[in-house]
Parts: C-alpha cells; structure tokens; sequence
C-alpha cells in the first residue's frame, strides 16, 4: 500500500529552492522548481550525510552546502564530485494546496 | 582541546582511526537563510570580470616579459607576471575546485583545468584532498593540509614562505602520480573510482612541462621555463604568505571554524591576487559562498565572530610568537575571545588521541 505523507504547504517552499521535511526518523528534501514543479529526495548528501536543505538550488540541480556535491534533483543522478551515489527519490503529488509524498 | 604535547598528524596513524569529528555538528553562525541564499547565487559576469582580468594581467605581463627579455627590465617584470601567473592561479585554483565562481559549470572546470596546471596541483587529488579539509578542518590525523604541524619547523616555515619546498614537492608528486603511484595516505581520502584520471592529469601536465623544456632547449633560451612552469616557483610567495595566515597556530580538534580559521582585512590588490580568502572564517563556514560574496557574507554574521585582524601584519605580529612558542610547548595555541552574545563553541572531545 502506497503510504502518503503530508510534507508541507505547496507556497511553503519558495520556486528554486527546497524545504527539510522530517518523517519519523528519517529526512527528506523538498524542491519546488523554477517551472512550480515538486519533487522529493532523500534530505542528506550521500557523501557525507550533510543536510541538502541548507544547499542551493540551481535550475533543476541542488547543491550539496559543504562540498558542491551536486545532484539532479528530478531523477537523484549525482552530477558532481564529490557525490559518487545518487540520490533516493519519491513521488509526490499536489492535493488542495498541500503537499504529499510517498514514502 | 589538545593536551598531550607531540602528535601524529599522518593519515595512516592512530590518530586518523580516533576522529569521527567529520559527523559532528560543526558551528555555523545564524543568518537568516534568505540571505545566504542570495550570497550563495553565482554570476558569470562578476567571475568573468575577475577571471578576465586576471588573464589579461598574466598574458600581457607575459609579453611584456617576452619584449624585454635580455634586458635588465625582465627581472621586475618576471617578478610581476610571477605573482600573477603564481599566486594569481593558486587562489583561483582554489576557487574553482569549489566549483563557485562560475554559474556556467564548464568555465568553472575550464578555469579549474587552467589554474590547476599553473599551480602544479593535480586537479583531482587536490580536489579530494580539499574536501577532506573542509570536512575535518584542522583535526588531527584526518586534514591533509595541515600545514603547521605542532612543533612547527621554523626552516620550513621560512623556506615556504616562498612556498618553494611545497612547489617542488607537488612536481615530485607529478612525476609519482604518473607513473601510477598513491601513497596510503593519498588513498585515504581519493576514491578508488578517481585514481585512473587522476593519473591521466598528472601525465597530462607533465606532457606539457616536457614540451616546454623541449622548446626552452631547442630555442637554447630560458624564456619558454620563465613563462611556464617556473613562475610557480619564483610567483607564489605573495599568495604562500597570505595563505600562512589561514589557520596557524590557531585551535586543533575543534569543530568551530571561528576558533582554527582567522579572518583579516586586506588591501583591495592582494584581495584580488588572493580571491578575497582573507574572510577565511567565513569561506569556512559557508564554503559555497563565492568569493566576491565573502565581504557581504562577513557583514552578515560578524558580530558572532572573534574580531578580524585589521591588517596582513596584524596577523604576522600574533602567529609568528605563537608558532615560535610552540617549538618548546606544542600544547600551546592561539585562543580567540568571541563577542558578548556570540554562539557558543560546541563541546566536542576526540575519543582517543595518540601520544607519542
């Protein structure tokens, strides 16, 4: 069974950017694109475990805080050194002005 | 805090197996994320007009060098395109590797490629050894570029502060990289998925430096080494002495880069040899900050940081006592006093730290 989970407000993420969103003992991160589209990934750079809520998110790429790590955020694809392991990522949907992953 | 007198800085010792100080919380000075978010945004058009500049300094020094050489006029003007080919590329290499400057991703690697060669590094050993420095800045056992281990030679420190022992080891590093050696030590922080391109670099680099030398053979003239290769050597000093000021003599196995890192106020010339790293708490803290954002971003979180040095001698005048103390008390370091009101320091103690 699919197991949705509110994460936030659709406007509670700004277009370019992303939000942490935590769930039980786990972290995710929220993007909104530059085009209002959503996506989800895991919240921690898998190079060494940084929260990617603090990084910086460049068209569709977000940008590990402490080393430039890079990942597509659409598909987890590591696109920089000294990311080697992509990124995890769920699907999300919109739902009256709120926003749901599956997880 | 370090209490037990002479260590062991190697990566392969006991002290790389103690620290897990790279999973602790290190300390970031609040600022609201808005406005990080704006100090992180990058533009092509303020790194192009640094980069360009730049290039146009080295590449017009360069011919001026090329139209008196043979005269008495090529030593100030060598010296001049030293610095710029030198010290110039070192800061820029830096930059680059952190993959800041550029919005646009190929003129940042292009740029990487560029000044990686003209401060002799291997681009991606440096770029993984620099990454385990931000990691674990100034812990023990686990930094590679420590460069003032405690006690510190004064010899080396002298002798690199024309940065000329480090140069030449980086071109014996070259010459042991292409032939398809790592040191344990250097396999510790590079990937095994890196090792092949980083051999192709350093043969790359080589190739060209054995050009060079072929020309300045063929031309029976010193003028091919004096434009490439050889201004590492003689152009690197500005950018070693301002670099010297980074972390020494400064806190060990602390993660506050406010207590290891030291940030001072520079003349707007050697900001820009130096790509405004003199805000180094602050490259530190918010490493993918661009460097013409660093003055912006100290603004921002200043008063939760120890005072800045008001000058290059300023800093001098505290690191060399401090680091000539530490020849007989190696325990002994540079405390900053933080601001009333500024966060505090996380408490933080290695499990295990080996004497010898």
């Amino acid at each position: 069974m699919p197991n949705w989970v509110r994460a936030c407000g659709a406007n509670d993420v700004d277009a370019e950017d992303l939000v942490r969103f935590d769930h039980g003992d786990r972290t995710f991160a929220f993007y909104r694109s530059p085009g209002d589209e959503y996506f989800c990934t895991d919240g921690l750079c898998t190079h060494e475990q940084v929260h990617l809520a603090d990084g910086l998110v460049m068209d569709y790429e977000i940008e590990c805080p402490k080393h430039n790590a890079t990942f597509d955020y659409r598909t987890g694809e590591a696109k920089r050194a000294p990311a080697c392991v992509s990124l995890a990522t769920y699907p999300v949907k919109i739902e009256n002005g709120s926003v749901w992953i599956e997880i | 805090m370090p209490n037990d007198g002479y260590r062991d800085y190697s990566l392969t010792g006991p002290n790389a197996k103690a620290s897990f100080l790279g999973n602790a919380e290190w300390y970031a000075s609040p600022a609201p994320r808005k406005r990080i978010k704006e100090l992180m945004k990058r533009s092509d058009r303020l790194a192009l007009t640094n980069y360009g500049n730049w290039l146009v300094l080295v590449v017009a020094t360069g011919a001026l060098l090329v139209a008196v050489w043979g005269t008495a006029w090529a030593w100030p003007v060598a010296l001049a395109y030293g610095v710029f080919y030198g010290s110039g590329a070192d800061s820029r290499w830096h930059e680059t590797g952190h993959g800041t400057p550029f919005k646009t991703r190929w003129l940042n690697d292009a740029f990487y490629q560029l000044a990686s060669f003209m401060s002799l590094r291997n681009p991606h050993l440096w770029r993984w050894s620099h990454t385990r420095h931000h990691s674990e800045t100034v812990i023990v056992g686990r930094d590679p570029e420590i460069a003032f281990p405690r006690p510190p030679s004064i010899r080396n420190w002298v002798l690199n502060l024309l940065y000329i022992p480090a140069i030449t080891k980086e071109l014996g590093k070259m010459v042991r990289i292409a032939f398809g050696n790592l040191t344990d030590a250097e396999k510790s922080f590079l990937p095994e998925s890196e090792w092949s391109k980083t051999f192709a670099a350093s043969r790359a680099q080589l190739l060209v430096l054995s050009v060079v030398g072929l020309a300045a053979v063929t031309l029976q003239s010193w003028l091919p080494i004096f434009l490439i290769g050889l201004p590492t050597f003689y152009g690197s000093w500005l950018h070693h002495i301002l670099a010297t000021t980074q972390h020494a003599g400064l806190a060990e196995d602390v993660p506050d880069h406010r207590m290891n890192s030291r940030t001072f106020y520079l003349n707007p010339f050697f900001r820009f040899i130096y790509s405004n790293m003199n805000y180094h708490i602050e490259h530190h803290m918010y490493p993918i900050v661009p460097f013409y954002n660093l003055p912006a971003l100290h603004e921002e979180i200043k008063a939760d940081c120890p005072s800045p040095y008001g000058s290059l001698w300023a800093c001098y005048r505290e690191m060399v006592p401090a680091v000539l103390r530490q020849q007989a008390d190696p325990n002994h370091y540079i405390r900053r006093p933080l601001p009333a009101g500024a966060g505090a320091t996380p408490a933080y103690e290695r499990p295990v730290i080996a004497a010898e």
